[in-house]
């Protein structure tokens, strides 16, 4: 008993594991087992399945096809189409729930099978057309990959062809080296040959000449002759001399006779050119003491270089040279004392002329209204002075008035004091009238007075002004200096500022002394306009002439004036003559005075031209 | 301006005398020479042949007539017309005649320049100097008359002897470092002698009288060289024109260039005067009538910008290409310069000797042909082979039409040395163009056509 509960046991046991396990099975991994069947069936053979299902059952097997599929679908994990059976001969009843169970499982399954299906074909058809479009691809790329090749051995072979050439035409050009080479050795040689046959054909050509020479001279041709009436006398009168050692010497001593005169009429010329560039010198050496010497106290009492002794050097020497004896001192001396101080000065002017570029630029920097100050006191100085000026005439007027009250009372006798009565009267006019002058003068001085000290006390305002904003300025200066140290974050903002700030205060430095500068272009133009209409008006009257000859003076004036006004003057002079020769031909006695005149100019002008080249 | 009538001429020949009082003239054989003031034919001698070559003495007594291919010279005195002298050089032949600046010598080259014969009019004496070179410039006096250089090759060596022309006796010889000598110039002072090689070598070596060589300079090489050279009047600057198309100005004191002048084929500089000679278009005035057959007048008009002138392509496979400064002269007060280049044939380059530069270019409708100074002042003188001359004178410049009948071409041209006359050289006739007309020689002036205007 217990051996067969045990045998039992395990079976059953087993059993239900089994169906536990296929239940499990199922429960746990239908897909798997959907694609399973995926994988097996396929539509035909549902189709065989279904009209299998026709035949499957009939009358007769309902029995066994009920017991297959029983057994198939136990198989299968799904519960026993029969009831439990009680008995063992028992027949087994067919359970319809069970089998309705299995229907309903088995369509579910089936609908789930065919949505999976739908889903794995579309998901083919996808992957179908993606391997499409890769395969396209990769036949593209496949192509392209082709190309480049191809490409790559074409431009292989270019290079390779190219080198082919350089390397061909680096021969070439070697071998035209060569043949340059070989072309020069026989032109060199050519030469040479050419050379030494000219110097043959020379000797033969002498030799032949020589040959010729003595058959033609030796042979006493009577035809080589002079015939002459009479022999004449030389041209200076004297006779011939007979040729001697003498006569000789003699022609070596005229010969340097003649180079010395040149060199001597040379050595003249040099003279006076030096001569010349010494007076020059010498003038400007002058002109720059002169130059120089007021200024010298200033830079004596800043003495901040070593101008003052070079000074007095130059003072030293200036003395010295003064002295006319150095004109005809040798010219090393000369020369080198000269040279030596105009170097000197020529130092100290340079030096000078920086200074003052470095005041300049000082002024510039510090300020403007430095220059302001000076004109200011030089209106003060000029007021003062016109004060006292009317502080004379005033004392003038009263002088003349006291004499005049004098001679009024001094004054007796009638028929005198009538004589003088008259020339009081007269005198008295003429007073008066130097009286209101002298009024009207005191009144000009007294507007004068006002409008300078208005001046004065507008400049002195703007000063203030200026004062004011330079305080104010430095004052932000500072302020952003602060600024700048105490707060790192705002220092690029402020120093920009700063910056700016700067730049406009330049500007306006600078814009002030140019206004100057128009003021004397507009002075420069009246003049230049005024030479040349000075020198146009000529032109129209020389120019009838011009016309009636076909000359181009006209142009040439006109050309003339364009080029340089300075020099119209004399060429128009030149020019009246020129036109005046070409119209000597239709009136040929009435100018020829006026000619003659214009041509005396001419030459005289010339004249004075010639020494100088 | 007015022109005297047509004379006859034949081979250029017309030169005024040095003083200034005659003018002798050849028509083939006849040597005709007229009183410069009237015109009035003086003396007519008859020569041998066809006259060649004539030259005045320098004391304006004598001329002589060369007739080359006879191998003659003939001379004539203005003083007594029936003396005569005839040199015969024989079968030796004759390629030169020269008169001696004494005026009693004559210098005659043989062919072959076997040598060259100084046969005096004084004296039966005959000198001979042997081995002349034969090239462009062989022989130069200097101004004053007083030595000679001559050129000579001896050895296949170029050698200057120097002769004292008073007694033909050689004062100096020396050897030149020259390939092939083309040319020897005294300048005007007479001390100092240029000499120059051939064009194939661009080289100028300068002498002293007692042949001390003072410098030699040389401007390039492997290229065509010195085509024309001229001193100054003042002996200051020697300008060497050269087939590159430059003028280099040496100085007297160094022998060292100052300056190139260089010829472009445009003048940029709006500067300079460029003076055009343009046709006229004729206007008929109210008492005109046109005349079909006279030739076009011309004006200068003013150029402005850049003037491109009108240059040649030389023919660079033939000899003596036509480029490079062909014509050089200065002005007799040393401030002009006036050149022609070649290959620029209608434009004269005037240039500022002063200032050395550029001054003014003029430019002609045909190639000039030639130009000469006015010996008194700074006034130009240029003829291109047309009916026409021009002149230049620094305020201006004037083409003047030569009024003669037929076809008057000025093919060359001579100053008077007072600056008064030209002698206008066509091929078959000549005229004189006055610049200036004076009161004392009106008798000329019934024989002057006055200038139509």
């Amino acid at each position: 008993m217990g051996d067969w509960m045990t045998v039992t046991d395990p079976g059953l046991s087993a059993e239900s594991k089994n169906i536990s396990q296929y239940t499990s099975e199922t429960k746990m991994s239908p897909s798997s087992l959907y694609s399973q069947q995926v994988l097996c069936s396929s539509i035909p053979l549902s189709k065989n399945v279904h009209s299998f299902f026709s035949a499957f059952c009939t009358e007769e097997n309902i029995e066994q096809s009920i017991s297959y599929l029983d057994q198939e679908l136990t198989t299968f994990g799904f519960p026993s189409l029969y009831e439990e059976s009680k008995g063992k001969e028992a027949r087994r009843e067919l359970n319809i729930v069970a089998v309705l169970n299995c229907m309903n499982e088995l369509l579910v399954l089936q609908r789930k099978n065919l949505l999976a299906q739908e889903n794995v074909e579309t998901q083919n058809l996808k992957l179908g057309s993606d391997m499409d479009h890769l395969q396209n691809c990769y036949a593209k790329l496949k192509e392209q990959l082709e190309t480049s090749r191809r490409e790559m051995i074409g431009l292989q072979e270019r290079d390779r062809q190219l080198q082919c050439k350089n390397r061909n035409l680096l021969q070439l050009l070697k071998n035209e080296k060569d043949e340059v080479q070989k072309l020069q050795n026989i032109i060199a040689s050519r030469a040479t040959q050419y050379n030494h046959d000219m110097k043959r054909k020379e000797r033969e050509y002498n030799k032949l000449k020589e040959r010729l020479h003595q058959l033609v001279m030796n042979k006493k041709d009577k035809k080589i002759a002079m015939d002459v009436l009479n022999y004449v006398g030389r041209a200076d009168g004297k006779r011939g001399s007979w040729r001697t050692g003498k006569t000789e010497a003699r022609n070596e001593d005229e010969m340097y006779k003649v180079l010395l005169n040149d060199y001597e009429y040379r050595q003249k010329q040099i003279l006076l050119e030096n001569a010349e560039l010494k007076k020059v010198l010498q003038q400007m050496k002058k002109e720059m003491i002169s130059l120089l010497s007021p200024k010298k106290q200033k830079p004596r009492e800043k003495a901040d270089d070593g101008t003052g002794t070079v000074i007095s050097d130059v003072e030293d020497d200036a003395g010295e040279l003064s002295r006319e004896s150095m004109w005809d001192l040798s010219c090393e001396t000369v020369r080198e004392q000269l040279t030596n101080s105009i170097r000197k000065q020529w130092r100290i002017l340079k030096n000078h002329v920086e200074k003052l570029d470095n005041q300049v630029s000082k002024v510039h920097l510090e300020g403007f209204n430095d220059e302001d100050v000076i004109s200011r006191q030089d209106h003060e100085q000029e007021t003062e002075k016109l004060e006292l000026e009317i502080q004379q005439c005033k004392e003038m007027i009263k002088t003349q008035q006291q004499l005049l009250q004098q001679l009024a009372t001094a004054c007796d006798d009638d028929t005198t004091s009538l004589l003088r009565d008259c020339y009081l009267l007269e005198e008295k006019e003429r007073l008066k009238e130097e009286w209101s002058l002298f009024k009207e003068q005191k009144k000009n001085f007294e507007r004068e007075r006002r409008s300078f000290t208005e001046a004065a006390i507008r400049l002195g305002l703007e000063r203030k002004a200026f004062e004011e904003e330079r305080a104010s300025w430095l004052k932000q200066q500072f302020l952003n200096m602060t600024a700048f140290d105490h707060q790192n974050s705002e220092n690029m903002k402020l120093f920009s500022a700063f910056s700016g700030n700067s730049d406009q205060d330049n500007l306006t430095i600078h814009s002030r002394p140019r206004p100057k500068k128009p003021h004397s272009a507009s002075n420069w133009s009246p003049v230049c306009t005024s030479k040349l209409t000075k020198s146009l008006p000529a032109s129209p009257s020389t120019s009838d002439f011009c016309q009636t000859r076909s000359c181009v003076s006209e142009h040439s004036s006109s050309s003339v004036l364009n080029i340089n006004p300075e020099e119209t003057k004399p060429n128009q002079v030149g020019r009246e003559c020129i036109n005046q020769t070409w119209s000597v031909a239709s009136r040929p006695t009435s100018q020829e005075g006026c000619y003659s005149g214009c041509s005396l100019t001419y030459t005289n002008s010339h004249v004075e031209k010639d020494d100088l080249p | 301006m007015n022109f005297s009538e047509l004379f006859r001429l034949s081979g250029l020949l017309s030169r005024f005398s040095p003083d200034g009082k005659y003018l002798a003239s050849c028509v083939q054989y006849r040597l005709v020479v007229r009183d410069v003031n009237t015109l009035q034919i003086l003396q007519l001698y008859t020569c041998l042949d066809q006259i060649q070559h004539i030259e005045w003495s320098a004391d304006s007594l004598f001329i002589l007539c060369a007739m080359f291919r006879r191998g003659l010279v003939q001379v004539w005195s203005l003083e007594q017309p029936e003396w005569h002298c005839k040199i015969d050089e024989g079968s030796a032949g004759l390629v030169a005649s020269c008169w001696s600046p004494d005026g009693r010598h004559i210098l005659n080259t043989t062919e072959f320049h076997l040598r060259i014969t100084v046969w005096s009019l004084c004296t039966k004496s005959v000198s001979y100097i042997k081995y002349p070179k034969a090239c462009q410039q062989g022989v130069a006096f200097t101004r004053d008359g007083r030595y000679v250089a001559l050129a000579e090759r001896r050895d296949c060596r170029d050698c200057v002897s120097i002769f004292v022309c008073s007694d033909w006796q050689l004062l100096r010889h020396f050897d030149t470092d020259t390939q092939d000598l083309a040319g020897i110039e005294w300048a005007p002072n007479g001390c100092v002698l240029a000499v120059w090689d051939t064009c194939l070598e661009y080289k100028i070596l300068l002498y002293s009288l007692d042949g001390r060589l003072l410098s030699s300079y040389t401007a390039y090489e492997w290229s065509l060289g010195i085509k024309s050279v001229a001193w100054s009047p003042s002996s200051q600057f020697l300008a060497i024109g050269s087939y590159d198309g430059k003028v280099r100005i040496l100085n007297h004191v160094t022998w060292t260039v100052i300056t190139e002048f260089e010829h472009p084929a445009t003048v940029n500089n709006p500067k300079i005067i460029v003076y055009k000679e343009a046709e006229k278009s004729q206007k008929l005035g109210p008492g005109r009538l046109p005349r079909p057959l006279a030739p076009a007048e011309t004006k200068y008009e003013i150029a402005s910008g850049p003037v491109p002138l009108q240059t040649l392509k030389p023919v660079a496979d033939r000899a003596n290409p036509k480029i490079g400064v062909g014509l050089l002269a200065f002005s007799p007060d040393n401030y002009f310069l006036a050149t022609r280049n070649d290959n620029v044939p209608n434009a004269v380059w005037v240039w500022d000797v002063q200032k050395l530069r550029l001054f003014v270019v003029l430019e002609q409708l045909s190639p000039v042909r030639a130009f000469q100074w006015d010996p008194q002042q700074p006034r130009l003188a240029i003829c291109t082979g047309g009916g026409k001359v021009y002149l230049w004178s620094p305020v201006g410049c004037v083409s003047v039409q030569v009024p003669a009948e037929g076809d008057f071409q000025v093919l060359s041209l001579c100053w008077h040395l007072s600056g008064d006359s030209i002698i206008l050289l066509s091929k078959d006739h000549f005229c004189l163009c006055y610049l200036e007309t004076e009161e004392g020689n009106s008798p000329a002036s019934g024989q002057r056509l006055q200038l139509r205007a």
